[in-house]
């Protein structure tokens, strides 16, 4: 049997761990392929819908990352992105997922390096709560 | 409405892409995804070719909706969004699939990466085809800026626009502009006179018919945004009238209280009804209510009869809320020095011969205490030792920053005891010098070859023995411990956020760095710019820099500040919030949290009954989306980022996985 290979999504704001990422691509560091980018501007923007839709048709892990506490590009979106997410990780215990789906980091613009790890630790740590089977669109 | 036709173009970018994701596969996946019309690669999307590639298909396919898969939007979107807009296709109708910095130049293995920019490239065909034109909307600029700071920054950023005919406000917060610069003697590695240099610049302020200054004034309120902003200034009461005193001065014979003063580094002591400097601009005296015998106590009152002509003191003066409308608004609001009782192992504080390197400003220059002689104690010291880095670059007090001047500015001090007092001993110990501006490396050469000795190693303490205070250190480059006598030890100390730049912040909805200074909109790019539109920095309040570098700085900030008042008008984003009027239940949850109070309640007529919902302005909305995610009924949406446009980039990804 080959290996588990996990489909992860990442919401990305657009200031700061976008731009991270892109710091990453630049100095060629390299971290495993399953996570895809979804851009949005600020990490306040992330809808605990988002969170539910993604592992319910097809990811088995979720990562949100924005700017450091303190420097939001809004002032205070990843405040409101921190709240939701602690929220989101409750509501995902009691839906029977386990919470550790869901990640969030803060990752600057300048922390290319710290992208890669992030990712790399995300990937290693959906790869050993293996696939999300029991959550699929068919039983919501 | 139009058949949605999507034209996706794919980008080698030389080899930086082709080498490591399939093109070619890429390019036949794109053509079999919904509403696709027509789907190529091409070596350079970027190039004049690249961009008619895209304008002729337009034509060929009619495409009204584009997506690039190249490099990341943040390099290029505004590029092809301008290919769009010239192809008569409204710019927000494009997608960018970022298979470059996000894909092809962080993995390795090809398969799995053209697996990966296939997923990338579907769930943005997805978006992109959910895009709907945007407009941008135009509003009129007030013709004015406000410089919040007058030390040299704010002087210089105020003279240019003004004498480029834009009225400027320039507050102070302190009776006199002028600023740390004022305070110093002179400026490396020139050695010009520092205050000779500023005070032409300061009268220059003080005359200009374009400046009006607001000088013991602090900001309270700010609110509106870029080309429309409404600025509460609270002028503090001098007790002496600004339009009546001439400045003579006979007045402060006749004041019986001494304070410390503070404009010296409390090295001396003036009066409580005083002037900073004899160069003040304005020329005007202040009384300091937390000294005044009448304002503390209703009693003395000495000094009001003095001025019987000119009727100048009012000891009754309240203070005065100013409103000032402008367009932009340029922050210059400086520094603090480091607050050396921080490393108590230095003795300041403790021995009355260790101090500041801005006292020793104070000490050398020709207008202090001393008129210019180095003189601590009644004595002319005879062994000089200088500390560098002193709250700079030490991860132990959180400032983990290099201060950029201090290496300099002693270099100079080292010269200048040198030149008084010439059989004077000095030592300096540093971490590193750093000489890296114009002309410092050969000034610090010529304070080496005039006898001043450089020591490498972080000084442990400094502590007394007998009459002498002892320097304790570890010479890094000999390996041992060394102990240097000393009579006077001059603290490098480092710059510091000013202790009220939190206030700052939150009063301009500026977000700050790690080291707490106001940080820009981009370190390399955009860096006197804020995340703010409209709002500029200048200065050391956006980290530490020497005066040539603040000058040029305040110089940029004011050629931006001036881009928006020249237009006339400024274009606002476009990427803003918009509410549903139909299903919008006025919770109001989307207005607690904006973070730029850019929602209200209305009251609207839906089916025969009045109802309040939210209504977003435009103008203020910088598009976040916070009021999105908020939103219970999804009645408010991000155009570009609706909850459609995202659920179907979720939805692909999960269905294009394999």
């Amino acid at each position: 049997m080959s290996e588990f290979e996990p489909n992860i999504v990442a919401f990305l704001c657009n200031w700061c761990s976008y731009a991270g990422a892109d710091l990453t691509g630049t100095t060629r560091i390299h971290y495993p392929p399953h996570v895809k980018v979804i851009r949005v501007m600020c990490t306040g923007r992330v809808n605990p819908l988002f969170v539910v839709q993604a592992l319910r048709q097809g990811a088995d892990g979720v990562l949100i990352s924005g700017c450091h506490p303190g420097e939001c590009h809004y002032l205070k979106g990843n405040y409101l992105a921190r709240r939701r997410f602690l929220l989101m990780r409750n509501l995902l215990e009691f839906i029977g997922v386990n919470p550790l789906r869901l990640r969030m980091s803060w990752v600057s613009a300048s922390e290319g390096k710290k992208f890669a790890e992030v990712i790399t630790e995300v990937t290693e740590e959906i790869k050993k709560l293996g696939p999300l089977k029991s959550f699929k669109r068919e039983i919501l | 409405m139009a058949k949605i036709r999507v034209g996706v173009y794919i980008c080698h970018c030389g080899v930086n892409i082709k080498s490591t994701v399939d093109v070619t596969k890429l390019t036949q996946f794109a053509s079999t995804l919904p509403h696709v019309a027509v789907a190529k690669d091409y070596i350079y999307l970027c190039s004049d070719p690249g961009q008619e590639l895209i304008r002729n298909d337009v034509k060929e396919f009619h495409l009204n909706r584009i997506v690039v898969a190249s490099c990341s939007p943040r390099m290029h979107e505004p590029t092809f969004q301008k290919v769009l807009r010239s192809a008569g296709v409204n710019p927000y109708c494009l997608e960018m699939a970022n298979i470059r910095e996000q894909c092809s130049w962080v993995h390795e293995d090809s398969k799995k990466a053209t697996q990966k920019a296939e997923s990338i490239l579907a769930a943005s065909v997805a978006k992109a085809s959910l895009l709907e034109p945007l407009e941008e909307k135009e509003v009129d600029v007030i013709p004015a800026t406000l410089v919040i700071g007058g030390g040299i920054a704010g002087i210089q950023a105020a003279l240019d626009i003004a004498d480029t005919g834009f009225k400027v406000y320039l507050v102070e917060k302190e009776p006199s502009i002028g600023g740390h610069m004022m305070q110093l003697d002179k400026t490396f590695p020139t050695l010009d006179c520092s205050a000779c240099i500023l005070t032409p610049k300061m009268s220059d302020v003080g005359n200009h018919p374009n400046i009006e200054l607001l000088t013991y004034a602090e900001i309270t309120e700010v609110k509106g945004y870029v080309g429309n902003f409404k600025v509460t200034v609270k002028k503090k009461p001098r007790y002496i009238l600004e339009d009546k005193c001439n400045g003579c001065g006979i007045c402060v014979s006749y004041c019986p209280v001494e304070m410390p003063d503070t404009f010296n580094m409390n090295l001396t002591k003036t009066k409580c009804l005083y002037i900073p400097f004899p160069q003040a601009v304005p020329a005007c005296f202040v009384i300091d209510p937390n000294y005044c015998r009448y304002t503390l106590r209703r009693e003395c009152k000495q000094c009001e009869p003095v001025c019987k002509d000119l009727k100048a003191i009012d000891l009754k003066q309240k203070e005065q809320f100013i409103e000032v409308d402008v367009g932009t608004i340029i922050v210059a609001t400086g520094f603090d020095t480091f607050e050396p009782t921080l490393k108590p192992e230095l003795g300041y504080g403790l021995y009355p011969n260790v101090i500041t390197g801005l006292e020793f400003e104070r000490l050398s220059s020709a207008s202090g205490p001393t008129f210019g002689e180095i003189i601590l104690n009644g004595k002319k010291p005879k062994n000089v030792v200088f500390v560098h880095c002193v709250g700079s670059r030490d991860k132990s007090i959180g400032n983990e920053y290099c201060s950029r001047v201090c290496c300099m500015y002693t270099a100079k001090q080292a010269h200048l005891i040198k030149e008084k007092i010439p059989d004077a001993k000095v030592t300096v110990f540093y971490i590193d010098v750093r000489a890296f501006g114009k002309g410092f490396e050969e000034f610090y050469d010529r304070v080496k070859q005039e006898g001043v000795i450089y020591r490498r190693g972080n000084v442990s303490e400094v502590y007394k023995r007998g009459e002498h205070l002892i320097v304790k250190a570890e010479d890094t480059l000999m390996g041992q411990l060394i102990e240097v006598e000393a009579d006077l030890v001059v603290l490098a100390v480092g710059m510091i956020p000013r202790a009220d730049s939190n206030q700052v912040a939150h009063l301009l909805k500026l977000s700050q760095s790690s080291d707490r200074f106001l940080l820009e909109a981009h370190p390399k790019l955009r860096p006197v710019d804020t995340a703010s539109d409209g709002i500029f920095l200048a200065g050391c309040c956006q980290g530490p820099k020497d005066i040539p570098d603040t000058v040029a700085q305040a110089s940029g900030a004011a050629a931006k500040a001036c881009i928006p008042l020249s237009q006339g008008k400024v274009r606002t984003e476009a990427l803003v919030s918009q509410v549903d009027e139909y299903t919008c239940r006025g919770c109001g949850f989307c207005i607690e949290v904006c973070p730029y109070e850019a929602i209200e309640r209305k009251s609207i007529e839906r089916s025969g009954h009045t109802v309040e919902v939210a209504s977003v302005n435009e103008v203020i909305c910088k598009g976040c989306g916070a009021c999105v995610a908020a939103c219970l009924s999804g009645a408010i949406q991000q155009k570009s980022f609706t909850d459609d446009q995202l659920l179907s980039m979720i939805a692909t990804l999960g269905e294009y996985y394999e």
